[in-house]
């Protein structure tokens, strides 16, 4: 062991790190056995089944759980292409734009989706529709989750941008390829695992909220979150922990994904420098 | 090209949203309040796509039509007092004489109800009375007296759960000191105000649609609660004893109302009609486990549901009442004494 | 990083032409759908209370004063502050402040050992970090509630091994939204602290050490100092969005004490329905919220000068 190794490290750490570990998956690891409870009370073990997994597709509520899956997904992909085109274009204005007046402010204003607590997005949101007469419904959630997903769906693409060499679109530039075709065939083959990146952060932000959701849902209107805590709030039941495990794995497999993309585009960047 | 992804999108959500929009019915329901066979049996007879949205407090049923959802629903189901508010408020659609083909169904005693006098905006759902359950293991004690709750023994204290819901929190309270409801005294109010305060002291938590859940799962030994929400938390396994109080219990009705505006008029008034049959309201009434006010639904109802401890009052017990609504001055008070509690 | 040569000192400007028309969707998107819609809040915290809800549309002042005056039952004693809802705040930034610190105590170290592993498991341990965080939050809530409850696994096991006689009562405390606002915000805080301490040059850590520094020493005047920027960054990700939670408050500490967040839904969704009231509520959080990052700004500036 040399020396160097020694002196970066503090006993103790490890067991920190792994306490760390141990504390953010302990109950989502209790939850996912917990599912497959052959019981019908949640607190008895009554064996493995996959009975409850079954009552999600076939069982009273599934109709409940289709509709607010198909609401769900559709609306975070929806939301998720938007907020990421419009984010791309202004990591490309921002980041490719030269030095400008306000530029401070134009960030200011794309981070701002952030910076405000997600309960004053909701309550503003909500005033503001209901003021302009602005109908609750389907659409009304997905203007929100897009404009709440644009920062998130900014920040992997600048960060990205901001790690790409400019003489590339320069020498594009100096072969007359047009403002277009520098970025479509030049830029756009380089920045994509930011744009991916981008659009997963933003599908997984839009699937994730609850806040802003419950206050702008309209009539009959559920995503997946409003669903489950509806029904956790009268208790909660093993059907509850079967379709928490599917989205916590979904949720696994998609940053999973999210990954593999950036440690190809690194490997991508790389060759090509 | 971004405006064209973004317009194809709304678009997209537009014609999601209204596809369905033939043969719809969007009713605003309390939850766990309805079989889902039911609603199943309905959508398919009449081949109408229902979505059920669910509140927790009459209160909170009111804001959310305020704020913006009026216009979206087409039945309701509030309680006796809620229905008399919105009336004044003018929320509520009239059911024209002959709309209804069931309405002689309804028992004489529902009929012509202080809150709808001859039923022109509502039809019973259930009714029952609200009172609070305690978990024998717990406690062995009386508990034929709303000390349990405002002025709980040393074993009970913080592991009592609460209704969310004003009206009936406070009629309960109102009963606890004896005073009447909407009370204009302000000694009366002051005392109100001043018993709430130090009962908060010994409670656990503020839940409705927790209500039946903390009693099973044993988060709370004592819970306000309706009696046939007590009856399910003791089918499902707690070992729990509903009270009817010396001092008196709140009793109420929940009804269907028709809204105004409603975007399915006919769809609402086929559902109501479809609720006032005996086999049809036997089956909410199985599941909720309450009562309703429909003749000649007990041939369809549960034998062991009339006789359960939780839907024969005690014999000497106080009587019930129902919730009083108020003048604006008078509630603005009580608005603020609930404010003060609950905050 | 050996992408990061980038732009470097020099800002590309390719792009600058048709700077404006690539900038033009998020303004108008984020202007028209966030920005006009605070400032109707902002307008709305001072309308008039509606009778039984809604809104009338004259100006007042009532709800700053009912936030901070009380005037008695009934509205005709002398004001004196009113410390309700100054508790409120208090308690959510306490709650808020006390999630931050446990989240830096578990999370520092965490971010260091991390940033200290050879490159190849250092990527690992990092997924491992960011796993929970895209896990959708009211599952993870609710898998904390489900843990932690009077006859939950975790009270189940601790009297199995004979750890504990009875159940600990955590569920419906202060403690347990404590809990479940560290849980949430954990991966907040290791993940800017690893970034930069993975920036941090051990030759630093040699040269003191030949200087005969400590290792407590070494950590806390030469390592602390460098990545201060990365503490402040992870400081604030768990405390502001502490500072509005809703999910813990009212899944965990089963909504008897009102925290900012639950007072705002309460005025919207649930019983109060005093719309320019819950206006006001959220104008002072985010008025709050805004200072707390103004500070953040400063420090950052402070930083790098």
């Amino acid at each position: 062991m040399d020396r160097t190794f020694d002196i970066k490290h503090y006993r103790g750490f490890f067991s920190i790190t792994c306490l760390c570990l141990v504390i953010l998956y302990g109950p989502l690891i209790i939850v996912m056995i917990y599912s497959f409870n052959d019981s019908v009370s949640i607190t008895n073990w009554g064996g493995i089944s996959l009975r409850w997994y079954v009552e999600i597709f076939t069982g009273l509520e599934s109709a409940k759980f289709k509709a607010a899956a198909w609401n769900s997904f559709s609306i975070a992909i929806m939301a998720a292409i938007v907020s990421t085109v419009i984010a791309t274009a202004a990591a490309i204005g921002m980041i490719r734009g030269g030095n400008f007046k306000g530029k401070f402010a134009s960030f200011a204003l794309i981070s701002l989706p952030i910076m405000v607590p997600e309960i004053v997005t909701a309550v503003a949101t909500l005033i503001f529709f209901s003021t302009i007469g602005f109908k609750l419904g389907t659409l009304s959630i997905l203007v929100a989750h897009t404009v709440f997903c644009i920062p998130f769906a900014y920040l992997p693409i600048s960060a990205r941008l901001q790690g790409i060499d400019a003489s590339y679109e320069e020498a594009a530039q100096d072969l007359f390829a047009n403002r277009w075709k520098t970025f479509r065939y030049v830029l756009m083959p380089i920045m994509w695992p930011g744009i991916v990146a981008g659009f997963l952060l933003a599908f997984i932000i839009s699937l994730d909220d609850f806040i802003i959701t419950n206050f702008i849902k309209g009539a009959g209107i559920e995503t997946l979150p409003t669903a489950i805590f509806g029904s956790v709030k009268q208790g909660i039941k093993p059907n509850i922990m079967a379709l928490s495990t599917l989205l916590l794995l979904f949720s696994i497999a998609l940053v999973t994904l999210s990954y593999f993309i950036g440690k190809r585009g690194e490997a991508n960047q790389n060759t090509q420098q | 090209m971004i405006m064209k992804t973004f317009f194809s999108a709304a678009t997209l959500a537009l014609i999601a949203n209204s596809a369905v929009a033939e043969g719809k019915l969007s009713v605003y329901h309390w939850f766990e309040y309805i079989p889902a066979e039911l609603v199943e049996k309905f959508s398919t007879k009449y081949d109408v796509d229902v979505t059920v949205d669910t509140f927790d407090s009459n209160e909170s049923m009111l804001a959310s039509l305020k704020a913006g959802t009026m216009g979206s629903y087409d039945v309701a189901v509030p309680g006796d007092y809620m229905v008399e508010i919105m009336v004044g408020l003018g929320l509520l659609d009239t059911i024209a004489a002959g709309e209804l083909t069931n309405i002689n169904n309804i028992e004489e005693q529902w009929l012509n109800v202080p809150f709808d006098m001859g039923r022109k905006h509502s039809i019973p759902y259930q009714w029952g009375s609200t009172s609070f359950s305690v978990n024998r293991d717990a406690y062995s004690g009386n508990i034929n007296t709303t000390d349990i709750i405002f002025n709980p023994p040393e074993q009970l204290k913080g592991k009592i759960n609460v209704l969310d819901s004003q009206g009936e929190v406070m009629a309960m309270a109102a009963l606890h000191l004896g005073i009447p409801q909407c009370s204009t005294d302000r000694d009366q109010l002051k005392s109100l105000d001043a018993l709430l305060q130090s009962a908060k002291e010994n409670w656990a938590s503020f839940g409705s649609d927790t209500a039946k859940e903390v009693l099973v799962s044993g988060d709370a030994a004592v819970g306000m609660i309706w009696n046939g929400y007590g009856a399910r938390a003791r089918a499902e396994g707690a070992n729990i004893e509903y009270s009817y109080p010396d001092q008196g219990y709140v009793v109420w009705m929940d009804n269907v109302v028709l809204l105004n505006e409603a975007p399915n008029r006919a769809n609402a008034i086929l559902f109501m009609d479809f609720l006032l049959e005996p086999e049809n309201i036997a089956a909410v009434t199985n599941y909720a486990m309450y009562a309703d006010g429909i003749k000649g639904s007990t041939p369809f109802l549960d034998a062991e549901l009339a006789s359960s401890p939780e839907h024969n009052p005690r014999a000497g017990s106080g009587a019930g009442v129902f919730v009083s609504v108020c003048d604006q001055a008078t509630q603005e008070v009580y608005d603020q004494i609930w404010t003060r509690l609950r905050s | 990083m050996a992408a990061g040569t980038g732009s470097g000192s020099t800002v590309s400007a390719i792009f600058s032409p048709v700077r404006f028309w690539l900038l033009l969707p998020s303004w108008v998107v984020i202007g028209f759908f966030l920005l006009v819609p605070v400032l109707l809040m902002l307008t709305y915290s001072f309308l008039t209370k509606e009778f039984r809800g809604g809104v009338i549309w004259e100006f007042s002042l009532a709800s700053y004063d009912q936030f901070l005056f009380d005037r008695g039952l009934f509205g005709d004693e002398a004001p004196v502050i009113k410390w309700t809802y100054i508790n409120i705040f208090i308690r959510s930034i306490l709650q808020a402040f006390g999630a931050t610190i446990f989240c830096l105590l578990i999370g520092f170290p965490t971010a260091y050992f991390i940033a200290t592993r050879p490159i190849q498991s250092r990527t690992i341990w990092l997924f491992l970090i960011t796993v929970p965080y895209w896990v959708n939050l009211l599952i993870r809530t609710v898998s904390m509630k489900f843990l932690i409850r009077d006859s939950g696994p975790l009270n189940e096991l601790l009297l199995y091994i004979g750890l504990i006689d009875a159940p600990l009562h955590v569920i419906n405390t202060n403690f347990a939204v404590q809990l479940g606002l560290f849980y949430s915000y954990l991966p907040f805080m290791v993940l800017p602290i690893y970034a930069s301490v993975e920036r941090y040059n051990f030759t630093f850590s040699e040269v003191a050490s030949d200087l005969y520094a400590s290792k407590v020493t070494i950590l806390w005047e030469v390592i602390l100092p460098v990545v201060k920027p990365g503490i402040i960054a992870g400081s604030i990700l768990v405390f502001v969005p502490s500072l509005g939670a809703f999910l813990a408050p009212d899944l965990l500490g089963g909504a008897k004490t009102f925290m900012i967040g639950s007072l705002i839904e309460d005025q919207f969704k649930g019983n109060a329905g005093n719309w320019p009231f819950g206006a006001a509520a959220s104008m002072i959080l985010l008025s709050l919220v805004l200072v707390v990052l103004m500070f953040y700004v400063r420090a950052q500036n402070k930083d790098q000068t």
